[in-house]
């Protein structure tokens, strides 16, 4: 009763990981940039920051845990073979991010020799040495690799809407909450 | 039209982003505008903190005798020992500006507790701050700056500062009337901000902190420094560690309500408790040249469970512009300090 069979639908599983994911995703990215320009605000935002990211971090292993024990709705017909292929590339870039960027932040909390402090007295121990030139690196690679998802995130939401709205082909439906039959009803 | 709806959700999206990283406005201070500022006032010098810039790092351990546990559950205050390494600066944004009779001392300390946590705390040897926002602190920055015609700063726009900030000009009448010590080892070091304390039981304080020295006060004019080279203060801090471990009592000050914790100008009533929470002791100086400590940042907001931040607006202005800082310079050439290895080993 939790999952639909209907073979045109992501699992019930899969789009609820789906857009808990876009929501703190999202949140995040606005988060980490307004911590760029914030001085009044840094602290509050920080502090949301460190413990959202390891839950993306969490969330990310269980998604993929889920994606490589699910199958797949076939890619509708209106999707021309290099638009799979970038669909495809596009998918494994963002699930690469979604590991990459809380990892990347870890790293550099660590490298900079920074306490890793999530809520209260609860911390997480330090994955790399503390090493300036290191710290440097990954705290760069961070704003990029943050930019680079917040990109593809938009082309995502771009080609998606494109599919939906223009070509009517209902692609969101594949990922919406509600079940598809009740829809299509 | 669907098409032009696509790029208005996908523009509009980007435009939150940009808003919110600050692009849209450019003339707003931020962290970036703060350390720009610092490096066009001080010249740039890579490698070296934006502010506090001169220093030299310590070792050494402090003392908790229990006393702080009523107020803070923060296991610093546990009867016993924790490891700390410090560092003790000048204020300002000059690496090798020679020692000088008024410029503002510090000390920041980081507490190693046992179960991974840390505290860490920069101290001046002022008794409030000058300033009580991050624009006060940008404007006295570009006040306070060398006028390149003279190599002095412009006293016009030093009292068009005091004229916008009062609070400012009151602080500085306080500051003034204050004795000043005649070296590092007898300053007294004061937090400047409020924080909040929380106890066991969920009661939360607001306080300020100090290291009192042990080492008996002696007024500056005593002393006539200035005659033994660009680094007099060092030399004496130096010489200090190594004929001796210096020593601080953690003073905690307890506000009442009604007390100012926002507004870093403000003195605090002078009969509030204090509570005296244990001995600070430095054992041990060496170089940033050497020292690990060169690379930490001294963010106020690196707190156990237990100290919390207040409202006061410096605290997250103070973190968020310290990271600037400190990722400009962890990425840079390092220059030797000029206060040495050489130095420091004699």
């Amino acid at each position: 009763m939790a999952t639909t069979d209907n073979p045109t639908q992501f699992a019930l599983l899969s789009r609820i990981l789906h857009w808990l994911m876009a929501a703190m995703l999202l949140t995040m990215l606005l988060i980490g940039v307004s911590m760029i320009s914030s001085l009044g605000n840094y602290d509050r935002l920080i502090a949301i920051h460190r413990p959202l990211g390891i839950m993306i971090l969490i969330l990310a292993a269980i998604r993929l845990a889920n994606r490589m024990f699910t199958t797949l709705p076939p890619f509708p017909p209106t999707m021309s073979r290099p638009e799979r292929f970038v669909a495809t590339a596009s998918e494994r870039l963002l699930y690469t991010l979604m590991f990459a960027l809380p990892l990347v932040g870890w790293g550099m909390l660590s490298a900079g020799h920074y306490p890793i402090v999530m809520y209260g007295p609860l911390h997480l121990p330090p994955i790399l040495p503390a090493n300036p030139a290191l710290y440097a690196v990954l705290r760069q690679a961070h704003t990029l690799l943050a930019y680079l998802l917040f990109m593809t995130f938009l082309a995502h939401l771009g080609a998606v809407l494109f599919h939906t709205l223009i070509l009517r082909d209902r692609l969101l439906k594949r990922m919406a909450l509600s079940s598809i039959r009740r829809w299509s009803s | 039209m669907r098409l032009t709806a696509i790029g208005v959700v996908l523009a509009g999206i980007a435009g939150l982003f940009a808003y919110a990283g600050g692009w849209l406005t450019p003339q707003t201070l931020s962290p970036t505008s703060m350390i720009n500022t610092f490096e066009q006032v001080n010249a740039p010098h890579p490698g070296f903190r934006r502010n506090h810039a001169k220093g030299v790092c310590v070792t050494g351990h402090f003392d908790s005798n229990g006393n702080g546990v009523a107020l803070s559950k923060a296991s610093v205050f546990l009867p016993g020992r924790v490891p700390i390494i410090g560092r003790f600066a000048l204020a300002g944004g000059q690496p090798y500006v020679a020692d000088a009779p008024q410029t503002v001392r510090s000390m920041a300390i980081l507490f190693k507790l046992p179960n991974g946590e840390e505290w860490r705390t920069g101290m001046n040897n002022i008794p409030v701050f000058v300033v009580n926002t991050a624009q006060g602190f940008y404007d006295q920055l570009l006040a306070s700056a060398s006028d390149p015609a003279t190599g002095k700063p412009d006293p016009a726009a030093m009292n068009a500062f005091l004229a916008k900030h009062p609070a400012s000009a009151r602080a500085i009448r306080l500051i003034r009337s204050h004795p000043v010590s005649s070296g590092f080892a007898n300053s007294t070091y004061n937090s400047l901000n409020a924080f909040r304390f929380i106890s066991v039981q969920g009661a939360v304080v607001p306080v300020r902190w100090s290291m009192a020295p042990v080492q008996p006060f002696e007024p500056l004019d005593a002393a006539h420094p200035g005659q033994a080279g660009k680094n007099y203060w060092f030399d004496a801090l130096i010489a200090g560690i190594h004929a001796n471990p210096l020593q601080w009592h953690l003073i905690i000050t307890v506000g009442q309500p009604g007390d100012p914790t926002a507004d870093a100008t403000l003195p605090w009533p002078p009969d509030r408790q204090q509570v005296d929470a244990g001995t600070l002791t430095i054992d041990h100086v060496e170089s940033e040249d050497t020292s690990p400590t060169r690379d930490i940042n001294f963010d106020p907001l690196v707190l156990p469970n237990g100290i919390a931040a207040s409202d006061d607006p410096l605290l997250s202005a103070r973190s968020a512009a310290y990271s600037q800082s400190f990722t400009r310079r962890e990425g840079e050439h390092k220059d030797p300090s000029a206060v040495s290895a050489a130095e420091t080993g004699k």
